[in-house]
């Protein structure tokens, strides 16, 4: 078990030949990654990394049974690459492209609503089902096998994150990087319904930060839904209001959004909410030895 | 990306959204031929810069003459204006926007802007025009009418009906209002902007609506594919050292307090101030090098925080997954003697690499580099850095 990606899952990589997609490619599949080919429209017919390259995702499922996709093409090209990868029968698309207009995502997330299909991202890391496969651009050395699951917002904060979590001598089942944008596929309670189910997740982990929302909606649902210990961090404490941090998403606006909003929610909702970033590893460690 | 009033109303009449008749200048000798230009017997001389509440800080004047339109453009033409949007230290006037008259019965607001919780982009309407539209969503929020518009579909008919009812429109507005809504929707998807509002949106003496205000923000992530608006963005509107890290690829913003610091990852920037903050430091900025941090970006980093006098150590937190922090510590070394750094930086470099790296910093000659262990370690290290023990 573990959600989402498994040593089973078929994944292709759409950006294949581009200088991104055969670098993450390449990393993907040494950390065990089962990419059975890749798509870059005009080169269909050649052979990248010793798999076969299609035109098309449509022959690419086709030819593979792909079942999962990783995008990784420029910012004006992904959300079609989304849309195509939903129309073509993939079940999980991770899209790590950041940049990509807003219209763009809200206009393919729609799409893949009303499809059978679990969109991951836009600007995010990606997934990572430890020792099983990793579908992103993560460092996969630091997911060490363990039993927590983690959600997050960030890319290299995850990283840190599961780090503490592996130095407390835990360990991650899947690690999901669900993104920074405004809008973004699948969200925090998304990912909770798949962790409260996995049989080996024993403990969830968020990390969110400022903008919007989706943390304090997280928090009304993990009070009726979830019985698993939560720990959640949010970044942003000390950022200033109306100011974009890095992230698209990461803006406070007018007084909506803040860090101590959503702690508070969090708090209210049972979750185990730690301050410093620096001791999230031993709070789990501590939910999980109660 | 902002911009400001007149460029947003020349976008408004690429699209059929009725604007008065007006012109911007930016010497105030050329006010006059302005306003003879428009027309009319009065005029408004209004403010450009990328703030509300100019009116009540003085950037917004009726004026009832040729003279009084050159009198209160050359008050207007380098004030600095203090609202409640632009910070105690205010924000220079450079250029003047001159507006004829209109003959006011009624001001409404109207406006767009995406919902994130729904998704979707909303339009929302209220009776409550020329006020902060802020203070009506807190007091009385009855007052505002919200639709959502699914992209998919566009702006229908029903979107006007039910937001030109809830704004208790005769029959014939009703028909007017819809032109507007219609038009204004258009500007707001077909330009990829993440707000417009109009505050106030006039209902005049006879019966037409006309934008009186117009504020417009786009959705940096879509510049690429609208040169116009790109090219309407005002440097003089934002922070010199933030343009600057912005040519460089490194997202910064700067703070009040003395601890610099230089992260690779949004999350983790953020992460790192908050643990400034709980050891008792104060962040002076907020810098992202990105995921791809090398010894250049290093470089240009210290160059950027260094700016800024107040700072007095800076912390240097790399999480390294496809960066090495073998060549990151390298490129710190490097870029300490070529850019002098000479606050003292403490150095936490983890993840591929991180041991190498380590012994990198300890074997260098530089006296101002302290290596951190982990995220803890290195917060409390900076913070009593900077306080000089």
């Amino acid at each position: 078990m573990s959600i989402l990606v498994n040593k089973s899952s078929r994944v292709i990589v759409q950006g294949f030949t581009g200088k991104e997609g055969t670098f993450h490619a390449e990393q993907c599949i040494a950390y065990g990654t089962n990419v059975v080919g890749g798509v870059t429209p005009g080169k269909g017919g050649q052979t990248h990394l010793g798999r076969p390259v299609f035109n098309t995702v449509k022959e690419a499922v086709k030819a593979t049974e792909a079942d999962t996709s990783l995008i990784l093409v420029p910012p004006a090209f992904a959300a079609d690459a989304v849309i195509e990868a939903a129309a073509s029968g993939i079940k999980v698309i991770v899209c790590i492209t950041e940049g990509i207009p807003t219209r763009d995502v809200i206009i393919a997330k729609k799409f893949t609503g009303n499809h059978d299909v679990t969109l991951i991202g836009p600007n995010c890391p990606g997934i990572i089902t430890a020792d099983e496969a990793k579908v992103g651009i993560m460092p996969g050395f630091v997911f060490k096998k363990g039993k927590v699951g983690l959600i997050s917002k960030s890319g290299t904060l995850t990283y840190e994150m599961a780090n503490q979590v592996v130095l407390a001598g835990l360990g991650i089942s899947t690690a999901i990087g669900i993104g920074g944008d405004p809008i973004i596929g699948s969200t925090i309670i998304d990912l909770l319904k798949l962790f409260e189910k996995d049989k080996k997740t024993e403990a969830i982990v968020i990390i969110g930060e400022i903008g919007g929302d989706m943390e304090i909606q997280a928090a009304e649902y993990i009070k009726e839904n979830i019985t698993k210990p939560v720990v959640a961090f949010i970044a942003g404490s000390t950022a200033p209001k109306g100011k974009r941090m890095g992230h698209a998403g990461a803006i406070i606006a007018g007084s909506k959004g803040t860090a101590q909003e959503k702690m508070d929610a969090l708090v209210k909702a049972g979750v185990t909410v730690v301050d410093s970033p620096a001791d999230v590893g031993i709070k789990v460690k501590k939910v999980l030895n109660k | 990306m902002n911009i400001h009033e007149y460029q947003a109303k020349q976008i408004f009449a690429k699209y059929g959204v009725p604007i008065p008749k007006g012109k911007m200048i930016e010497k105030a000798e050329d006010a006059i031929d302005a306003a003879r230009e428009i027309g009319g017997n009065i005029w408004v001389v209004k403010a450009q810069i990328h703030a509300g509440g100019r009116g009540k800080g003085g950037g917004v004047k009726l004026a009832r003459s040729l003279d009084e339109v050159e009198k209160y453009a050359s008050e207007i033409v380098g004030m600095t204006l203090v609202t409640h949007q632009t910070g105690p230290a205010g924000k220079l006037a450079k250029k003047v926007y001159i507006e004829g008259g209109v003959d006011i019965k009624k001001e409404l607001y109207l406006g767009m802007v995406l919902d994130r919780a729904k998704e979707l982009p909303v339009m929302m309407a209220s009776t409550e025009g020329g006020v902060e539209i802020e203070k009506v969503a807190a007091e009385t929020p009855e007052r505002i009418i919200k639709v959502e518009i699914d992209p998919l579909t566009g702006f229908q008919g029903y979107h006007a009906r039910e937001l030109a009812f809830g704004l208790n429109l005769s029959k014939e507005q009703i028909k007017e209002f819809g032109k507007f809504a219609k038009a204004l929707y258009k500007v707001y998807t077909l330009n990829d902007a993440s707000l417009v509002e109009i505050n106030p949106l006039v209902l005049t003496a006879d019966d037409k609506f006309i934008a009186l205000d117009a504020k417009m923000g786009f959705d940096d992530n879509a510049l690429f594919r609208h040169k116009d608006i790109a090219e309407m963005r005002d440097l003089d509107e934002e922070d010199p050292a933030e343009i600057e890290a912005g040519n460089y690829g490194l997202s910064y913003v700067k703070l009040d307090g003395n601890v610099g610091c230089m992260v690779n990852g949004a999350g983790l920037a953020m992460s790192t101030m908050d643990i400034i903050k709980l050891e008792g430091g104060e962040p002076a900025n907020f810098l992202d090098v990105g995921g791809k941090a090398s010894a250049s970006t290093v470089a240009k980093g210290f160059e950027i925080i260094l700016k800024d006098p107040n700072v007095k150590a800076i912390l240097v937190n790399i999480f390294g997954g496809i960066v090495r922090c073998d060549r990151i510590a390298n490129g710190i070394l490097e870029a300490t003697e070529t850019t002098r750094v000479e606050v003292p930086i403490v150095v936490r470099l983890d993840g591929t690499n991180a041991k190498e790296a380590i012994e990198i910093i300890r074997k260098s000659s530089l006296t101002n580099i302290i290596s951190a262990t982990d995220l803890g370690d290195a917060a409390r290290k900076v913070v009593k850095a900077a306080k000089g023990v």
